[in-house]
């Protein structure tokens, strides 16, 4: 461990700037709601337009707005080690990639090689300039079991984005690729295997047990399970090359990481000391409760040929793993980070005896989480049945919508609270 | 002997139980239980934090040099959460069970986020800047009244 990289740690980066981030990742949730509204039948198969737009929506707008922002945060906490520079990073990263989200839609929607190339710059700023400043951070923090999850999610995300640029090139006409369909594999994996897995086991590792009181996670599983799913995923970016036989057994040890993960975290959360309603826990629980059931759809699949070459196997997947398990996670976290910030910078900034400001259950009024996580099952639960039905698809984009709505409209109410007792951003 | 990281994280899990049945009984309107618990709790957390504050924080200062550094942001948070602990007394003895959960969420967020500051940068540095020492510096935590 180097001393030098505690000697850094210092207050968080102020209010303002992880909050842009988690502001405008509802947003995209909205527009994600919006599509399938406007047309369910663009479920039909993920190639659909609509179904890619949709999918960047999710994953770039909402899932990555939100982690940055989050990483923002937690760096300086679990790591020691704040991003350099926050305020300029902040702005070249938020802006560059709500507006480059947009374009990439635009791209998929029109097929319109002009917005891809836009999207491609702006983009291309916004994760360099973030990776960069990651990059800094985490070289410098002191080793743990969450810096090592954060440090492989930050690797996956250079490379699903590097992937990503190769499979935009193909779109905007500018260049033939060899192995497309290697590609967006490995586009894919890294970006939901690598980014977003590994940096919410990394992180679950610290916060689950700090939230509801736990005990630890097993400390061999801490020790192992980010850097072993990491090396089974090059390995898997690499299968192409390798015998079938090996590629289904790195399948299978990805299946099963993520299995261990989601059964040791319902495990230690059922053993809590704190054992009072919370909706931060319900995300959680939903959350992984969708990584089992997608394993067990995956699993299907190795049984079933027919299944396997479903246009809803591949769908059904995606729903479980982005809407179930990663933005479950995220918004559950949301309703913990959002109001606590809140509530410290505003105590910081006020001196204020404690009794005069609200407290963190103040800043969001519980009922309406509560009512947020049902619009959020709801939507999870008739989507999953609407790719078989397709009637219901349009009542689980409605109930997408109700619930990025009321989620931009909670977390602006803790804004209110924040200015309303005086709170300013600096 | 232990090392610093540790003798101080045990104590915060020692914390965390008292703080969680204290909470667990407020919510049952369990209050003399609360209360008795709360006390304890209270009296704990007010141990903990001058431990911190009369030994290792002065003795990592003089040796680090840094007055300004992570010990002063630590001092800082103690500060807060000694408000909220105050005002969770208030909350206590007036058997206000909302008072006491809105009070006993936001203490639990900083406490915890400022263990884990602790737990995986202060603690590790100390046992690592004040290696020498370290037994005797452990010796007088246990001796602070």
């Amino acid at each position: 461990m180097s001393t030098q990289a505690g000697l850094s740690f210092e207050q968080a980066p102020p209010f303002s700037l992880p909050l842009q981030f988690f502001l405008t990742a509802p947003l995209f949730l909205l527009v994600a709601a919006l599509l399938i509204v406007m047309d369910p039948a663009s479920l039909a198969s993920r190639w659909t337009p609509q179904a890619l737009a949709l999918t960047h929506a999710l994953t770039l707008g909402f899932l990555a707005m939100a982690m940055l922002g989050a990483l923002m945060q937690m760096l300086p906490v679990v790591a020691g080690s704040p991003l350099p520079m926050p305020r300029a990073v902040a702005w070249f990263t938020q802006a560059p990639l709500v507006l480059g989200t947009l374009s990439l839609m635009m791209g998929f929607l029109s097929a319109g090689p002009l917005a891809f190339g836009i999207a491609i710059v702006l983009l291309g700023i916004g994760f360099a300039v973030f990776l960069a400043a990651a990059t800094v951070s985490l070289v410098r923090a002191t080793g743990n079991v969450t810096v090592w999850g954060m440090r492989l999610a930050v690797l996956s995300l250079g490379l699903t984005f590097t992937l990503g640029l190769a499979l935009a090139l193909m779109r905007a006409g500018v260049w033939i690729a060899p192995a497309r369909a290697a590609t967006l594999a490995a586009h894919l994996a890294f970006g939901l295997l690598g980014w977003v897995l590994l940096l919410v086991v990394g992180v679950a590792f610290q916060v689950v047990p700090m939230f509801q009181i736990t005990p630890p996670y097993p400390p061999l599983l801490g020790r192992w399970l980010t850097p072993g799913l990491f090396v089974l995923l090059l390995m898997h970016a690499a299968a192409p090359g390798l015998p079938p036989r090996l590629g289904v057994l790195v399948e299978a040890g990805l299946a099963a990481g993520i299995l261990l993960f989601a059964v040791a975290t319902l495990r230690v959360q059922a053993r809590r000391r704190r054992k009072l309603p919370d909706v931060t826990l319900d995300f959680w629980r939903l959350g992984m409760a969708s990584l089992i059931a997608s394993v067990t759809v995956w699993i299907v699949a190795q049984f079933s040929p027919t299944w396997a070459d479903s246009d809803a196997y591949p769908l059904l997947l995606a729903m479980l793993f982005i809407g179930g398990f990663a933005v479950s996670v995220v918004n559950g976290m949301l309703y913990k980070i959002v109001p606590f910030l809140a509530w410290f910078h505003l105590q910081a900034q006020l001196q204020a005896r404690a009794g005069s400001i609200p407290t963190m259950k103040d800043m969001i009024a519980e009922d309406r989480t509560r009512w947020q996580f049902r619009f959020h099952l709801a939507a999870c639960g008739l989507l999953a049945v609407g790719l078989f039905w397709p009637l219901l698809a349009r009542g689980g984009g409605l109930m997408l919508a109700l619930s990025a709505l009321l989620l931009a409209f909670n977390l602006l109410s803790a804004v209110r609270q924040f200015f309303r007792h005086g709170g300013r951003f600096t | 002997m232990d090392t610093i990281l540790k003798f101080l994280g045990s104590d915060h899990r020692a914390c965390d139980d008292l703080f969680a049945s204290a909470e667990a009984a407020a919510a049952q309107k369990n209050w003399d239980s609360a209360r008795t618990l709360f006390d304890q709790f209270q009296a704990a957390m007010a141990h903990h934090l001058s431990m911190e504050e009369t030994v290792l924080f002065p003795a990592f200062e003089a040796r680090t040099g840094m007055r300004e550094g992570p010990t002063q942001v630590m001092r800082m948070e103690h500060e807060q959460m000694r408000g909220l602990i105050q005002d969770m007394a208030g909350a206590f003895a007036a058997g206000d069970r909302n008072a006491c959960l809105g009070l006993s969420e936001t203490l639990n967020m900083l406490m915890q986020q400022h263990n884990l500051k602790e737990e995986n940068m202060l603690y590790p540095m100390s046992d690592q800047v004040l290696s020498n020492s370290r037994d005797d510096l452990i010796r007088s935590m246990q001796a602070v009244a």
